[in-house]
C-alpha cells in the first residue's frame, strides 16, 4: 500500500492560491476581470528554472495530482501513479506544477465563485471557456512562478488537448509535449455523450437554470446521471465484463419471483454518480464538457492539422490505449500522422490495455515503461 | 552491430534524414545519430524493442508496415532503411514502392534463400531449411516471403527500380570473394542500395 511515508510518494502537499488582477481576455470575447488559480507543486525548481513540468488535468480533474493533503488522507492525488520520486514524472529531477483550471470547482475561480459585479455566485453567467483560455491562464501561472520554458507539458484526455494547444500557441515555451489518450477534436459520438450528460443536469429541477447556489439546492440527481453516462464511456466493454459481468447485487432471476433484480454494475454506477455529485459543481461540468466539444486543434489553421503542428517546435510523445473508445487509438494516430506530415519529432506507443479510457490513470507496466523511457530524454538543463 | 548494418552505414550521408522500418531496439539509428548526426525515425511493433529504442532517446512510432505507410509524405526522408524485414511483410513489392515514394534512396537487406546451404538442405532432405540464423519451422516462421538475390533483382527490373549498389555478406571469412562473384549461391545476406 502507498502512504505519505512511502519513498515513492511526494508525501504531504499543501495547495497554494495565487490571485491575478490583470483581466484575462477569453476566446468568447469577454474578459475574466480577476481570478484565483489553485495549484500544487512537487519537487524542487532548479536554479536555471529549466526543470519545470506542467500537468494539465482532464474533464473532472483538479490541482491535487500527487501526494496527500494530510497523514490520514485515504487516497493520494489523481495521478500519483505517475508523479513522485522514481516514477515516470520523477520529482527527484523535475519540478511539477499542477493546477485547477479556471472554470473549475476545486479552488480556482469558476461558476461557483462570487461574481464581483453582483456579489452573487457566477453560476450560469460564468463566461464559457475554451482550452486556449486555460493555456493563457497557465502562461500567467508560469510567469508568476518564473518559468520561462516548460521542460514538458503533459496531459491526458482533455489535458492532452491543452498540452497540444501549448505547443502551437507558445512554441518557444515548451520543449516536450506529452499527449495521452487524447484527440485533435471530438467525434459526433463524443459530442452526443456530452450532450446527454448536460441534458441530465439541465433537466434536473434542482438545477434552477444554473442558479442552484442562490436557491440553495444541488442538482445532485442530474450531476450523478451525467457522471454515470460519462463513466460508461471511460470503461471498456471488456473491463465492465470482467469487473461486473452479469453478477447480481440483490434479488433473483428465478421464475416465480417478481421482485426486481439488481446487477452489480447498476449499483457501481450509482455509487460513482452519487460520489461525484457530492464533490463536483454542475455548472463546471457543463462548462468543461462544452470546452471539450468546442476544441478543434486545427480550426484556426485552415482545418489542416499538419499546418497547425508546423507551429510547434517541441518533441512529442503520444500514447493511446487499445480499448479506449472515448478517444480511440485511431484519434491518437491522427495526431501522430499530422506530426509526421509536419515533420515534427514524434514518438508513439499504443498500449494494450483492457481498462478503456481510464487506463491513462493506471500503473500499467508497459505504459509506465514507455512513459519513463521517454522522460529520460526530457532534459532538466536548458 | 549486425554485419549488414555495418555494411550499409557508409551509404548514409551525415546530417541526413533516415526512416528505419523495423528499427528493432534502435541500435542502428542511435549509431547514425551519434556518429553521423542523422535525424532518424524508427518504426517498430515489438513492445520491448520500442521501449528500448525510446530509452535511447530516439523517435519511435509504433506502426505495422503491413497496415501501410501512407502517413509518410512523398520524399520526406533522404534514406529509408529496411533491414531483414522484407521477407516478413505481407506485400514486399508494395512496401518497396512505398519506401521509394517516401525516401530519395532506400536500403534493403534480406537473407538470401538461394544460398547453397538452403539449396542443399532442401535438395537433400526435401524439407524447408532450418538453421541457427533462421530457426523457425515453415508453419510458425515470421519470414513468409523468402526470396533469392536473383528474385530480388528480377523484381527491381520489373518495377524499374535502379540498383545503386549491391553488397553481400557471406558466412565465413573466405567467402566474401565467393559471395561477391556468385552472390546467389554464396551470399547469406543481400544488401541493396536502390532508388527510382
Amino acid at each position: 500500500m502507498i502512504s505519505p511515508a512511502d519513498s515513492q510518494s511526494v508525501g504531504i502537499v499543501t495547495p497554494q492560491v495565487v490571485h491575478f488582477d490583470t483581466p484575462l481576455p477569453l476566446a468568447c470575447g469577454r474578459d475574466l476581470p480577476a481570478y484565483d488559480l489553485i495549484y500544487e507543486t512537487y519537487g524542487e525548481l532548479n536554479d536555471q528554472h529549466s526543470n519545470a513540468i506542467l500537468v494539465c488535468h482532464a474533464l473532472s480533474g483538479h490541482h491535487h495530482a500527487a501526494g496527500y493533503h494530510s497523514a490520514d488522507d485515504k487516497k493520494p492525488g489523481w495521478w500519483d501513479e505517475c508523479i513522485g520520486p522514481g516514477k515516470p514524472i520523477d520529482t527527484n529531477r523535475f519540478f511539477v506544477v499542477s493546477l485547477n483550471n479556471i472554470g473549475g470547482c476545486h479552488g480556482s475561480t469558476g461558476p461557483s465563485s462570487l461574481n464581483p459585479d453582483t456579489g452573487k455566485p457566477w453560476g450560469p453567467d460564468f463566461p464559457p471557456l475554451r482550452a486556449r483560455d486555460w493555456v493563457i491562464s497557465q502562461v500567467r501561472l508560469a510567469d508568476y512562478l518564473g518559468i520561462n520554458c516548460w521542460a514538458a507539458v503533459i496531459g491526458g484526455s482533455l489535458g492532452g488537448m491543452q498540452a497540444m494547444r501549448w505547443s502551437l500557441e507558445y512554441p518557444e515555451r515548451i520543449r516536450h509535449c506529452i499527449v495521452i489518450a487524447a484527440a485533435m477534436k471530438l467525434s459526433a459520438q463524443n459530442l452526443a455523450f456530452n450532450e446527454v450528460a448536460r441534458q441530465a443536469i439541465l433537466s434536473d429541477p434542482e438545477f434552477a437554470a444554473g442558479r442552484y447556489q442562490e436557491s440553495d439546492t444541488i442538482p445532485a440527481q442530474g450531476l450523478a446521471l451525467a457522471r454515470m453516462v460519462g463513466h460508461i464511456t471511460y470503461l471498456s466493454d471488456d473491463a465492465m465484463a470482467s469487473k461486473f459481468g452479469r453478477d447480481l447485487r440483490s434479488g433473483t432471476l428465478e421464475q416465480g419471483d417478481e421482485s426486481h433484480a439488481e446487477f452489480q454494475v447498476q449499483s457501481y454506477l450509482r455509487y460513482q454518480g452519487s460520489q461525484f455529485s457530492g464533490n463536483f459543481d454542475a455548472n463546471t461540468y457543463i462548462l468543461m464538457t462544452r470546452a471539450l466539444d468546442y476544441f478543434d486543434l486545427a480550426r484556426e489553421y485552415d482545418n489542416d492539422p499538419a499546418a497547425a503542428f508546423r507551429q510547434a517546435q517541441c518533441s512529442f510523445l503520444v500514447i493511446s490505449f487499445s480499448t479506449d473508445w472515448r478517444f480511440s487509438p485511431q484519434r491518437s494516430r491522427e495526431i501522430v500522422d499530422a506530426l509526421i506530415a509536419a515533420d515534427r519529432p514524434v514518438t508513439y506507443a499504443e498500449i494494450e490495455a483492457d481498462e478503456g479510457h481510464d487506463a491513462f490513470l493506471l500503473p500499467l507496466p508497459r505504459y509506465v515503461d514507455v512513459f519513463r523511457a521517454y522522460m529520460q530524454r526530457v532534459g532538466v538543463e536548458d | 552491430m549486425r554485419l549488414d548494418l555495418k555494411h550499409i552505414q557508409r551509404w548514409i550521408d551525415p546530417d541526413s534524414r533516415v526512416l528505419d522500418l523495423g528499427c528493432g531496439d534502435g541500435e542502428f539509428l542511435e549509431f547514425l545519430r551519434d556518429q553521423r548526426q542523422v535525424r532518424g525515425t524508427g518504426l517498430e511493433i515489438d513492445q520491448d524493442n520500442i521501449t528500448a529504442a525510446i530509452a535511447r532517446g530516439l523517435n519511435i512510432v509504433e506502426q505495422d508496415m503491413d497496415q501501410g505507410l501512407a502517413n509518410f509524405p512523398d520524399q520526406s526522408f533522404d534514406t529509408v532503411v529496411m533491414a531483414h524485414a522484407l521477407q516478413a511483410v505481407h506485400f514486399p513489392d508494395r512496401v518497396l514502392d512505398e519506401m521509394l515514394r517516401i525516401g530519395r534512396e532506400c536500403i534493403v537487406t534480406f537473407p538470401n534463400f538461394g544460398h547453397w546451404r538452403c539449396r542443399l538442405y532442401l535438395g537433400t532432405r526435401g524439407r524447408m531449411p532450418v538453421s541457427k540464423f533462421m530457426p523457425h519451422s515453415w508453419y510458425n516462421t515470421p519470414n513468409i516471403h523468402f526470396c533469392t538475390v536473383k528474385d530480388f533483382e528480377a523484381l527491381c527490373q520489373d518495377k524499374g527500380i535502379r540498383i545503386l549498389a549491391r553488397d553481400v555478406v557471406g558466412n565465413t571469412r573466405r567467402q566474401p570473394l565467393l559471395a561477391g562473384n556468385w552472390p546467389n549461391l554464396f551470399a547469406t545476406t543481400a544488401i541493396y542500395h536502390i532508388t527510382r
